[in-house]
């Protein structure tokens, strides 16, 4: 059973984490995430949960306590934006070499400087190589659905790496949305015990984890760490239409909406998709063949896939929620490119920098960036990336 | 959709006041949307926020730049931020005011819609004992959007306020009458200059 309720992003991500009952939280506040470490230890006063619930002093703390706990062969979870995850870097690559299925609530915030508390992807896009899973959730409906997937996701003895959940900060995490609660029973039911095949606190077979490796096993282990996000691909799909099946949502690795015969095409993620897909109806209703793909899963990155959707697209606008300053565009403008490349097809692409630091989009600038696509068809010549929405 | 835009000043309860809408629209069984608009937050900065109310699901997620309803719940505003930036022609106006109708009228000399007035300073202090502007404001809003009938809305508002305040029954008391005196005063003060019937 699921009940109608309305909640603000933040809310939805505690609700999941009362649900999951975590063994262990650790935590630094920082805006806009404070709210989802504030309402678990709510529930921890209230006696919902019997999580411990770990006040650290910083987030780099944070992290490493969620480190020894896991390592120790329990379920650890901590959340942060911004500031708080660049602080938490060097931990997040000893997390996920680590092979700890640590799940992370990310609510997605602009770096400084300038400094800024709205949202951007900069944050989760800086640790986009330090080998956590990445899914990014368009609403507050769909952060609690990926929380409820993410442990069994990180868990699977063919992955064993930690996740991230993302959400726009302020603009789901903060807004009250209508929402689909499950009950306590079935969610449980889904996401399951957690017995570690191994763990330190194991006093029958000694392990180590952590140590030095000699140049003789390190690349050894870092291919290992390849080979759990390639299995990656499969554990996420499945635990997705497990979830479709019980629960009744359905999610792949990116949604393509009314892409059948999609003439031209925007890629984007996280809370803009919903803004997206209105000029798309819109564009739609005048007869125009117009896409979007809202990309879920980032990390693994579903190249192939992705190149699949886009066959048959003439033109491509990819939107970067945050800007790689290679001087060439945002993260996800390389690696769609990249996906493209060598396959049939061959869409004309420009990559759209937006939002930055909270600025609004706005429908009507997903009808100036399709009018630039119609241009590219049409033989127009655009930059390879480009600002929207910025002023000069 | 119905798309309101609020003009307030922090720490004076607009945001709470979108949040409060949004859950009585909820009620009533339609999709909703409340938000703040985060800038730099300190007591006394005008701030904005913002509520969507649909039948059906709401997806976009940017700000409202032509609502169709915009609260005003400081009318000192008016000298610093155009608060009917992008109102429709078919839209309404709600200040929170206790100056004369002519001098509010002669803020918006370019507004096609209508323009209401609420003194729900007033009204709170008289009823709740401070001015808390949020409970009268959320009642004359409610009115304005027609979203519930006046019995609906106030059967609602006396369970969400008796859910919040179970042990202290004169505040309940007291926040009901602020809901009705709203209610039955909020006075749109343009129909004549536009000679429509009321």
């Amino acid at each position: 059973m699921s009940r109608k309720d309305r909640m603000s992003g933040n809310q939805a991500v505690a609700t999941a984490i009362r649900q999951i009952n975590p063994d262990v939280i650790a935590a630094f506040p920082i805006t806009p995430s404070t709210e989802i470490p504030q309402y678990v230890s709510s529930f921890k006063a209230e006696g919902l949960i019997d999580t411990e619930f770990i006040a650290v002093e910083s987030e780099h703390s944070a992290m490493s306590a969620c480190i020894g706990a896991s390592a120790a062969g329990v379920r650890a979870m901590t959340a942060t934006s911004s500031a708080g995850m660049a602080l938490m870097y060097e931990l997040l690559y000893v997390a996920a070499s680590d092979r700890l299925p640590i799940v992370m609530a990310a609510v997605n915030r602009a770096l400084t400087g300038p400094i800024n508390i709205n949202a951007d992807h900069s944050d989760s896009m800086g640790a986009r190589d330090s080998g956590w899973i990445q899914i990014y959730s368009e609403n507050a409906q769909e952060a609690y659905d990926n929380m409820l997937m993410a442990h069994r996701i990180a868990e699977h003895p063919d992955v064993l790496l930690p996740v991230m959940i993302c959400q726009d900060g302020f603009i789901t995490s903060h807004a009250i949305e209508n929402i689909i609660i499950e009950d306590d029973e079935p969610v449980r039911a889904f996401v399951g015990e957690y017995n570690p095949p191994k763990h330190l606190l194991n006093p029958s077979e000694s392990l180590g984890v952590g140590p030095y490796s000699v140049s003789a096993f390190y690349m050894e282990m870092k291919r290992k760490q390849f080979e759990a996000m390639n299995s990656a691909r499969a554990v996420i799909s499945d635990v997705s239409k497990d979830f479709g099946a019980r629960i009744g949502r359905r999610y792949g690795m990116f949604e393509a909406y009314r892409m059948e015969d999609a003439e031209m095409a925007v890629l984007l993620m996280s809370s803009s998709a919903g803004t997206g897909k209105d000029a798309v109806d819109a564009l739609r209703a005048k007869g125009v063949k117009a896409g979007l793909v809202k990309l879920r899963v980032f990390r693994p990155f579903p190249a192939k896939e992705l190149a699949d959707v886009f066959r048959g697209v003439k033109a491509l606008g990819i939107m970067d929620k945050s800007d790689g300053f290679s001087g060439n565009g945002g993260p996800l403008g390389a690696e769609v490119r990249a996906a493209l490349c060598g396959r049939p097809g061959g869409a004309k692409t420009c990559n759209y920098v937006f939002g930055l630091g909270g600025r609004d989009i706005r429908v009507d600038d997903f009808h100036v960036i399709f009018g630039e696509l119609k241009g590219m068809i049409d033989g127009k010549q655009l930059p390879d990336c480009r600002y929207i929405g910025v002023r000069g | 959709m119905i798309e309101i835009r609020w003009h307030g000043r922090g720490g004076q309860g607009a945001k709470t006041a979108a949040l409060l809408l949004a859950d009585a629209a909820f009620e009533t069984g339609l999709h909703v949307q409340g938000f703040p608009e985060y800038g730099p937050e300190r007591m006394g900065a005008p701030i904005t926020a913002y509520n969507r109310l649909s039948d059906g699901p709401i997806r976009i997620h940017s700000n409202i730049y032509n609502p169709d309803l915009v609260v005003v719940v400081d009318e000192t505003l008016l000298k610093s931020v155009d608060v009917a930036a992008g109102l429709k022609d078919t839209g309404k106006l709600l200040v929170n005011t206790n100056s004369d109708p002519e001098s509010v009228l002669r803020s918006f000399p370019g507004v096609k819609g209508d323009i209401w007035v609420i003194d729900a300073m007033d009204i709170s202090i008289r009823t709740i004992g401070r001015n808390l502007p949020n409970t009268p404001l959320l009642s004359a809003v409610v009115r304005l959007t027609g979203i519930m009938g006046e019995e609906a809305f106030f059967k609602n508002m006396e369970k969400a306020f008796g859910e919040k305040f179970a042990r202290k029954r004169e505040v309940i008391e007291g926040n009901m009458r602020a809901v009705k005196e709203a209610w039955a005063s909020v006075l749109q003060i343009n129909e004549q200059a536009r000679g429509k019937d009321v």
